[in-house]
């Protein structure tokens, strides 16, 4: 597990528009310098958001990655969620779960009218 | 005296980016505190600005992680996301490279610093500029703050880089306004996404307003992630805009949590003796 190589990748691409460019052309051809397994390797090919989470990708760097998918925010959220419940607690890194109860019902709470649909 | 104004914002991407989501009547309240500030500032004659932001792995990365880190080049490119994800357009920012020079010159001579000749803005300089220098005209100077890749900046050396901020803020003949962004509690880009701890943020703002040192550096990261989530580490920004105070007490302008701009928005400042 190579979780520090993941996340370089990433820094990397969320960088430079020439790689994005690059990754959406040959997604597997620009990740062979880096030091991945193969687990990670078909993650960051799919991709496979939830997985990437669950290895550990801070999301500060994994939402980017996500929008460069087009994948809205609330479904972000969801495939965070959805690989927690498939694969198990954050394996490695600085997160833990907390049982929030999402946006919507927190925002209700407070009174507000959310909409992040 | 050369510090004209300093005070503490939100930096979250949704403010901008999700604006379109929030509940209007809490959203207008906390802009419209946001542009109070930016008169603020206007209003102390300040002729450039530092922000202490807690970068997000868009220049510093954990090949070479820097405690403390400041730009010191004349322009700065932003937003590094996609504008349309942050909802800002592309923009360069002036700097003020000589006037950097002189200021992290200053600030060596107490406190470790890196510097940086080349900066790409992301949401925590970029979300703040939008609505305190809509124009881009005025002289930015980044400030950032190991908030994210642990081991991080301990609390009290974020002190003691503040009071090496004011000590240099004070020997340049230049108006300087600072300007902290971050947290406080949240849990940004995670499952946990909009979780807020309302009560944590009005104790940590309390302490902050009465600028008790004491108070605001008895923090434990264990007990901070427990509950403020990874997000609360960014207090490290706002403390050090209260060491830059010197004692000063201070105003929260505004405070609410919004869950879908995933942090409590706070708006404060310090009554400087200027």
């Amino acid at each position: 597990m190579s979780l520090y190589y993941v996340q370089k990748f990433l820094f990397e691409l969320n960088r430079d528009e020439g790689l994005q460019q690059s990754y959406l052309h040959d997604r597997a051809g620009v990740l062979e310098p880096f030091e991945l397994t193969d687990e990670e390797t078909s993650a960051l090919v799919e991709p496979d958001i939830g997985l990437l989470f669950h290895l550990g990708v801070n999301g500060q760097i994994l939402m980017h990655f996500a929008a460069l998918h087009q994948i809205a925010w609330a479904d972000y959220l969801q495939l965070m969620r959805d690989g927690i419940e498939k694969h198990g607690p954050v394996r490695e890194g600085v997160y833990a779960m907390t049982g929030y109860e999402g946006v919507d019902a927190h925002a209700e709470s407070l009174g507000q009218s959310n909409r992040s649909e | 005296m050369a510090l004209v104004y300093a005070g503490v914002c939100s930096h979250a991407p949704g403010i901008t980016g999700r604006a379109d989501q929030a509940d209007p009547a809490v959203r207008d309240a906390f802009y419209e505190s946001f542009d109070q500030m930016r008169q603020d500032i206007e209003a102390s004659g300040a002729e450039a600005i530092v922000i202490i932001a807690a970068e997000h792995f868009a220049n510093f990365f954990m090949n070479n992680m820097p405690s403390f880190a400041m730009g010191m080049a004349d322009f700065y490119d932003g937003p590094i996301e996609d504008a349309a994800w942050l909802g800002i357009d592309k923009f360069r920012a002036p700097g003020n490279k000589d006037l950097s020079r002189r200021l992290i010159t200053e600030v060596m001579q107490s406190a470790d610093v890196s510097y940086a000749e080349e900066w790409k803005f992301d949401h925590g300089i970029a979300v703040p500029l939008h609505f305190l220098t809509p124009r881009f005209d005025l002289p930015v100077i980044p400030v950032n703050i190991n908030c994210q890749g642990p081991p991080l900046t301990p609390v009290h050396r974020a002190w003691a880089f503040g009071e090496a901020l004011r000590r240099a803020c004070d020997a340049v003949p230049e108006k300087i306004a600072i300007v902290g962004t971050g947290g406080i509690s949240h849990w940004p880009a995670t499952p946990d996404s909009g979780k807020i701890n309302e009560a944590w943020d009005r104790d940590f703002l309390d302490r902050w307003s009465r600028n008790d040192k004491d108070a605001l550096l008895d923090y434990d990261d264990t007990q901070v992630y427990a509950d403020a989530g990874q997000g609360g580490f960014e207090i490290r920004t706002f403390v050090t805009v209260s060491a830059a105070a010197n004692g000063a007490p201070g105003d929260v302008h505004f405070y609410a949590p919004i869950p879908i701009f995933a942090v409590g928005c706070t708006i404060a400042s310090y009554r400087l003796a200027v």
